[in-house]
């Protein structure tokens, strides 16, 4: 195990604040996200107020680090719904018969067409806009991407030595996957879980920023930046700290999950 | 020589005797495929539209809300052939695809292939700019950042994470910030011309940017280790005749093989920038659709993407077998 270089340790600072403000919001922001105060409305950052105020005079510091929980909750939960969903679409396609194999490459072939959004769009047209739907689309959206590079995965650790070695040992189908294959793609499953939860915050607060998730007073961040919308040519703060936190979070997960890809490669 | 090589070298001879002919072989199959691909999407884009919850005809008049009387439901169930039989519907449906015939839209009361051909173009401008941008900055970032020594390749690849990190709305909204609020250069709002485009642009150009760069930038410093390198380093190539003649060649080709998911990824960042920078174009035509449940343009605008998505998996699958002489030889 190599020592953490400093960009890590960053990452690690960045997640660790992230994780602060969402389970205890009020150890950096001892006020209400939800108090107005229309005397102090659109007040630009300072001292008494970090991130300046919303048009009700809301403190708008306070709302980001409260929109912190069900901004990476949201995106935490897309992407268990995208890597569960690949999970079980890798599997078959990367250890199943060769017909099965053949079906679901095709099946992820043709979702590949309907690049990115469309396919969250597509949900959402089906089920209406909301918190739940927009999560579920954003894990839909996301899971055909996943499922690719888990077949092969399970391709190349299915042909490895050690499950042969294991096949030897005369263990059965169930226990051959779940204690020879499965801990062995786990490793690079779990990469693919960081990466995909910054790509999942970032998806989930496009789709609130479009209208179609978290709605208003809702204080996660895709939610404020499109209440922050109107205001943007006079108030850009509205729309700059709460963006700034998406990125932060979705870097930050980017960054930890290559460098465990690439010490992964190099071990 | 062992059976595969004779086998290989009998397979070439074969299409050396018939000169274009396997490629061709090569083109027809990749089409049918592709031709899969488009029934399989407009199969599942029916049948998912028809989970709606409701009935389809009180859709056609608008939804719930407009009340509409049982006679104007038995008249659009008839006029939209409602009353069918949801295979002879779906059927039916794929026959009027197939002529090119994308229905009429609930909302706008147009037919879907008008108002996706006044749409599109305007979108596939701003994906094409967008592209080739991204490409060139990529390319500048890939070449620096590979080069600059360990301070400049760490800057190099922060960059690239930052950027590839970055969601669409927020960097649309600094660029509109500094550049139109604060600076006045460029106008936030669509303009007619390419000074419009210009915001637009960067704003899709830039995330794709990051991905395109990382994956440049590896296989470019991979290129530069390999051994032919040396060898033409030996021979008294300047540095910039290495890079042009040889290492770009093998950083370009993983960025050829991604341009059909990079469009893809354009034209849903479009949904997200043609709303934002209130310029019309099929995303912010489809994000209208899905608010209004206007389920034949939905379909109409899904299976036109899936139809360009395809198209140019083909086109940067043609590209990689010029840009790289090996796919050529080797049999697929």
């Amino acid at each position: 195990m190599t020592r953490p270089s400093i960009t890590e340790v960053v990452c690690y600072a960045v997640i660790l604040f992230l994780v602060v403000c969402a389970v205890a919001p009020w150890m950096l922001a001892p006020g209400d996200p939800l108090a107005i105060d229309p005397s102090a409305a659109f007040q630009p950052p300072s001292f008494s107020h970090l991130f300046g105020t919303d048009e009700s005079g809301r403190d708008l510091y306070t709302r980001v680090v409260y929109g912190a929980a069900p901004s990476l909750l949201i995106g935490v939960a897309a992407t268990a719904i995208g890597i569960a969903l690949a999970v079980v679409l890798g599997t078959a396609a990367g250890l199943g018969p060769r017909w099965l194999d053949f079906g679901t490459s095709r099946l992820l072939e043709v979702l590949f067409a309907l690049p990115g959004l469309l396919l969250a769009l597509l949900f959402i047209v089906v089920y209406g806009p909301g918190i739940a739907t927009s999560t579920i689309a954003v894990g839909l959206a996301t899971a055909p991407g996943y499922a690719r590079i888990i077949r092969s995965q399970m391709r190349a650790v299915s042909t490895a030595p050690y499950v042969e070695a294991a096949v030897v040992l005369g263990r059965g189908g169930w226990q051959r996957f779940s204690r020879t294959i499965m801990p062995n793609v786990g490793a690079s499953l779990f990469v693919l879980v960081t990466l995909g939860v910054g790509q999942s915050i970032v998806w989930a607060s496009s789709l609130s920023y479009l209208g179609l998730g978290a709605k208003p007073p809702t204080a996660e961040w895709g939610a404020l930046l499109a209440a922050g919308r109107t205001y943007i040519s006079s108030f850009w703060w509205l729309t700059f700290f709460p963006g700034l936190f998406i990125v932060l979070s979705a870097a930050a997960a980017t960054v930890l999950g290559r460098s465990w890809q690439n010490r992964g490669r190099r071990a | 020589m062992t059976f595969a090589a004779v086998h290989t070298a009998g397979a070439d001879l074969d299409s050396a005797s018939r000169p274009g002919g396997r490629a061709l072989r090569w083109l027809i199959t990749r089409l049918a495929g592709c031709l899969f691909v488009l029934v399989a999407a407009a199969t599942i884009t029916f049948f998912a539209l028809r989970l709606i919850p409701g009935d389809p005809a009180q859709a056609v008049l608008g939804g719930p809300g407009s009340q509409a009387s049982e006679a104007a439901l038995n008249h659009a169930r008839e006029e939209y052939g409602l009353n069918q039989p949801l295979i002879v519907q779906y059927l039916l449906q794929l026959g009027r695809y197939a002529t090119g015939d994308l229905g009429t839209s609930y909302s706008l009361h147009e037919p879907v292939a008008t108002v996706i051909g006044q749409q599109l173009g305007n979108t596939l401008i701003l994906a094409i700019t967008s592209l080739a941008a991204a490409w060139l900055f990529a390319l500048l970032l890939a070449m620096w950042s590979a080069r600059g020594g360990r301070i400049g390749t760490a800057i190099g690849s922060g960059l690239e994470i930052v950027a590839a990190a970055v969601p669409h709305f927020w960097l649309a909204t600094v660029l509109i910030l500094l550049f139109s609020s604060t600076l006045g250069w460029l106008p936030a709002v669509n303009v007619p011309g390419p000074i419009g485009l210009v915001l637009p642009t960067i704003t899709l150009a830039v995330p794709l940017a990051g991905f395109l760069g990382q994956v440049m930038r590896e296989s470019l410093l991979d290129a530069t280790a390999s051994p032919f390198v040396q060898s033409v380093r030996a021979r008294g190539e300047s540095e910039l005749g290495v890079l042009w003649r040889h290492t770009l060649r093998h950083a370009a080709l993983p960025a050829i093989s991604l341009s059909a998911w990079a469009l893809g990824s354009l034209i849903s960042g479009a949904v997200v920038v043609e709303t934002i920078f209130a310029r019309p174009g099929i995303g912010r035509t489809l994000l209208a659709a899905v608010s209004d449940r206007d389920v034949p343009l939905v379909s109409g605008i899904v299976l036109v993407v899936a139809l360009v998505y395809v198209l140019m998996t083909v086109l940067a699958d043609v590209m990689d077998r010029l840009a790289d002489p090996r796919l050529r030889v080797t049999r697929r």
